[in-house]
C-alpha cells in the first residue's frame, strides 16, 4: 500500500526523511526499514515451516499434537466431530473381536448414503414422466454418474446387513442389558428406520423391479386389521380402497405419481430426518450408559445379587 | 441340475447380499461362539477355585499388574475408525466399478413380474405369506417382531452375561435369538431368494425355473379333514384347535424354561407380567413354523376359519 508510494511517503511523512541518516523513514510514525522489513518477513516466513505454532492453527484446533495424555485427551474432546467418544476407552475393546465395528461401520455407510443420495438428488426428479429417464440419464450421461447410483445402491444393501450385524453382536454379547436396556430399544427402532429407507428408494427408480416389489408390499397394507379394506373386521368399520390405510401410504389406490413422490420425500427428508434424530440419541445414550459395555470381565453365578423391586 | 439357472439367480446383482449372508452370519455366529467358549472354560475355572476368582482380572484377554485399564481414544480407536472406513470405501468402490446396480423396463402396472419379489430383507415376510393371510403376515407378525425385539432388555431377568461373550451362562436367550434371527429370520430370506420361483412355487437349487409349471396341490381346510361342515361348528372347533396350540406351546416352553436349576431361578426373578409378555411371544414365535409344517407335510390351509378372519 501506502509503502510503495514514494511521493506519498514525502508528502505525508511527519519526521524529516533519513531519520539519523540510517536510510529508514517513518510513515504516519511507523518505521519503515528495509531491514526491519526483511526480519518480519523472515518471521512470516519461518512460521510457515512450522505451521502448528500459528496462531491460525491455534484458533482452529487449539490443541497440541504431540504425545502426552492431555494432549490426545483434549484432541478429542475439543473436536465436534470427534466428542462424541470419551478420552479412553477400555483396553480391550478397541480390539475388532468384541464388536466387530458393526455400529461404525453401519454409521459410516449412512454417512456414505446420505453423500452420495444428495448428488442424485441433483439429477432426479420424482415425476413420472422424468423419474425413470433421469436414472438412464445419470446411467449413461452424468459423469461418474452410474457410479454414484451403484454406491447409493450397494451401500444401502450393505447398511442393511450391518445394521443386523450390529444388533446379532450387540444381543450375544448381552450387552442390552442394565443400564442399557432403553438404548437397544432405540436401536430397534433404528433397524426399522433403515429397512424403511432401503424400502421406499426401491420405487424411485420407477422401474418394474421397484413397481411390483412396493406393489406386492403394499397391497398387505389393504390387509391390515381394521384399517385395510380386505383386513379383518376393515369392511365393518367402513373401510374401502379409497379410505383405508394402503391410501394414505400410496396418496392413491393404485401405485402411480402420488405414490412416487411420497416414496421420494419418506425416503429424502422424513426418515433421513427421523433416523438422524434416533442416532443422535443412540449414540448419547451410549456414552451416558458408561461407553461400550465391555469386554467386561465374568460374573459368576453365585455372585447374582437378588432382585430388587 | 441347470448350473445356468443357478447361475442366473446367484449372480443377479441385487442377489449379492444373500450370496453374501451366506458366509458372513455362519462366520460370525462361530466368530462369536468361539470366544463364548474361551469365556465359558475361564468362568468354569473361577467356579471352581474361589481364591482365584479373588484376585483374577477375569477376562480371557491378557492382563499384567501395572498394566493401564484403559487407553486414550486418539489414536488407539480412532485409527481403528479411520482404517475400517477406508476398508469399506474400497470394498464399496470396487463393488460399485464391477457390479451395476440393476434397472429393469420402466414401471409397467399391466405386465406382471413373475415372480414379482420384494427387495431381500422383506422375503422373510414375503414367504410367509405362503403359510398365513397377509393380515398375519404382512402386519401382525412384523409389528409382534418389532415389539418382541424391542421388549427383550425388560423380560432378560438373567443378570449373567452382561458385556462379554458366553453361552453357557445365557442358554435360553441365545438359542431364542439363534431360533428368530437364523432359524426363522435369515432362512426364508434365502428361501425367497433362492428357491421361490414363478408363481412363488418352490423350486430345488439346480432346478429349471419353468414359467408354464402348474402345481396341483388341493390344501384343504383343517375342519374339513376332521368332518365339520357348518358354521359355528368350524368357528369353534378353529378356535379350539389355535387355543390348544397355544396351551401345548406355552406348556413346552414353559419346561424348557424351567428345565434346569439355574434356569429356574432366573425364572422365579421374573414378574408375572414379565412371564406372560415372554410366553405370548415365543408361542407367537413357534407358530410360524407349526402352520409351515401343518402347510408344508399336511397340506393344511387354514386351521381357524370365521366369517370374518383365517388363521
Ligand atoms: C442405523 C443403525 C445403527 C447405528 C448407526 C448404530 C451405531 C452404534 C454404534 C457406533 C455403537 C457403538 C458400539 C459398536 O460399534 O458396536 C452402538 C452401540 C449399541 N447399539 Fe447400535 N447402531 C444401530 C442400530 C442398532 C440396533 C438395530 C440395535 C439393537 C437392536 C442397537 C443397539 C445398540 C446397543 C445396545 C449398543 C451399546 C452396545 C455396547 O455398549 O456394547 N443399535 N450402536
Amino acid at each position: 500500500m501506502a509503502e510503495n508510494n514514494p511521493t506519498e511517503v514525502k508528502d505525508k511523512s511527519a519526521a524529516p526523511a533519513g531519520n539519523n541518516g540510517d536510510g529508514a523513514r517513518t510513515l504516519l510514525g511507523v518505521t519503515i526499514d528495509p531491514d526491519e522489513i526483511k526480519k518480519k518477513a523472515q518471521i512470516d516466513l519461518d512460521a510457515l515451516k512450522q505451521p502448528t505454532k500459528t496462531e491460525v492453527y491455534k484458533s482452529i484446533f487449539r490443541v497440541k499434537h504431540d504425545q502426552t495424555a492431555r494432549s490426545r485427551t483434549l484432541g478429542v474432546l475439543s473436536n465436534v466431530f470427534l466428542h462424541l467418544h470419551p478420552a479412553k476407552v477400555n483396553r480391550d475393546a478397541v480390539r475388532y473381536n468384541f464388536t466387530w465395528g458393526m455400529g461404525g461401520i453401519s454409521f459410516y455407510l449412512f454417512w456414505v448414503l446420505t453423500w452420495t443420495g444428495v448428488l442424485l438428488m441433483f439429477y432426479y426428479h420424482p415425476t413420472k414422466v422424468q423419474a425413470f429417464r433421469d436414472i438412464l440419464y445419470l446411467e449413461h450421461d452424468v459423469p461418474f454418474g452410474k457410479l454414484l447410483r451403484n454406491m447409493h445402491r450397494w451401500a444401502a444393501h450393505a447398511m442393511v446387513l450391518t445394521v443386523q450385524l450390529h444388533m446379532f453382536r450387540v444381543f450375544l454379547t448381552g450387552s442390552y442389558k442394565k443400564p442399557r436396556q432403553f438404548n437397544w430399544s432405540v436401536g430397534v427402532i433404528l433397524l426399522v428406520l433403515t429397512l424403511l429407507l432401503s424400502f421406499t428408494g426401491y420405487l424411485l427408480p420407477d422401474d418394474q423391479l421397484g413397481f411390483w416389489a412396493v406393489t406386492v408390499g403394499t397391497n398387505m397394507a389393504r390387509a391390515t386389521p381394521m384399517l385395510g379394506h380386505e383386513g379383518p373386521f376393515g369392511p365393518e368399520l367402513g373401510m374401502t380402497p379409497f379410505n383405508d390405510v394402503r391410501f394414505a401410504l400410496l396418496g392413491g389406490s393404485i401405485v402411480d405419481a402420488n405414490a412416487l413422490l411420497r416414496a421420494y420425500i419418506w425416503h429424502c427428508i422424513a426418515i433421513p430426518g427421523f433416523a438422524a434424530i434416533f442416532m443422535i440419541v443412540h449414540f448419547w445414550r451410549v456414552r451416558k450408559d458408561g461407553g461400550i459395555s465391555g469386554p467386561a470381565p465374568i460374573m459368576l453365578e453365585k455372585e447374582i445379587k437378588p432382585v430388587r423391586r | 441340475m441347470d448350473w445356468h439357472q443357478l447361475w442366473t439367480i446367484v449372480s443377479l446383482p441385487d442377489n449379492i447380499p444373500i450370496v453374501g449372508m451366506l458366509f458372513i452370519i455362519p462366520f460370525f455366529t462361530w466368530y462369536a461362539l468361539r470366544q463364548a467358549r474361551a469365556n465359558d472354560r475361564l468362568a468354569e475355572r473361577l467356579e471352581n477355585d474361589p481364591d482365584l476368582a479373588k484376585t483374577h482380572h477375569r477376562k480371557v484377554q491378557p492382563f499384567q499388574k501395572g498394566w493401564v485399564r484403559e487407553v486414550a481414544v486418539w489414536p488407539y480407536l480412532l485409527r481403528m475408525e479411520f482404517l475400517a472406513a477406508i476398508i469399506v470405501t474400497i470394498i464399496l468402490m470396487v463393488w460399485s466399478i464391477t457390479l451395476d446396480a440393476p434397472l429393469e423396463e420402466p414401471a409397467n402396472p399391466s405386465l406382471t413380474m413373475n415372480p414379482s419379489k420384494a427387495p431381500w430383507y422383506f422375503l422373510g415376510l414375503q414367504e410367509m405369506l405362503v403359510y398365513f393371510d397377509p393380515w398375519i403376515a404382512g402386519v401382525v407378525m412384523p409389528t409382534m417382531i418389532i415389539i418382541g425385539l424391542i421388549v427383550i432388555p425388560y423380560i432378560d431377568e438373567n443378570p449373567l452375561g452382561n458385556g462379554y461373550y458366553t453361552y453357557k451362562q445365557r442358554r435360553f436367550a441365545i438359542w431364542t435369538f439363534i431360533f428368530g434371527f437364523i432359524i426363522l429370520w435369515c432362512s426364508m430370506i434365502v428361501i425367497g431368494t433362492l428357491i421361490r420361483g414363478p408363481g412363488w412355487m418352490w423350486f430345488w437349487p439346480g432346478m429349471t425355473w419353468d414359467h408354464n409349471r402348474l402345481i396341483f396341490e388341493i390344501n384343504r381346510d383343517l375342519h374339513e379333514i376332521v368332518g365339520i361342515t357348518s358354521q359355528p361348528w368350524i368357528g369353534i372347533f378353529g378356535g379350539l384347535v389355535v387355543g390348544g396350540f397355544a396351551v401345548a406351546a406355552g406348556y413346552a416352553c414353559h419346561r424348557i424354561i424351567a428345565a434346569t436349576e439355574f434356569s429356574r431361578k432366573i425364572l422365579n426373578r421374573m414378574s408375572l407380567l414379565q412371564y406372560a409378555i415372554m410366553q405370548a411371544l415365543l408361542i407367537v414365535m413357534l407358530a410360524l413354523p407349526v402352520k409351515m409344517a401343518a402347510r408344508l407335510l399336511f397340506r393344511i390351509k387354514y386351521v381357524w376359519v370365521t366369517p370374518w378372519f383365517n388363521v
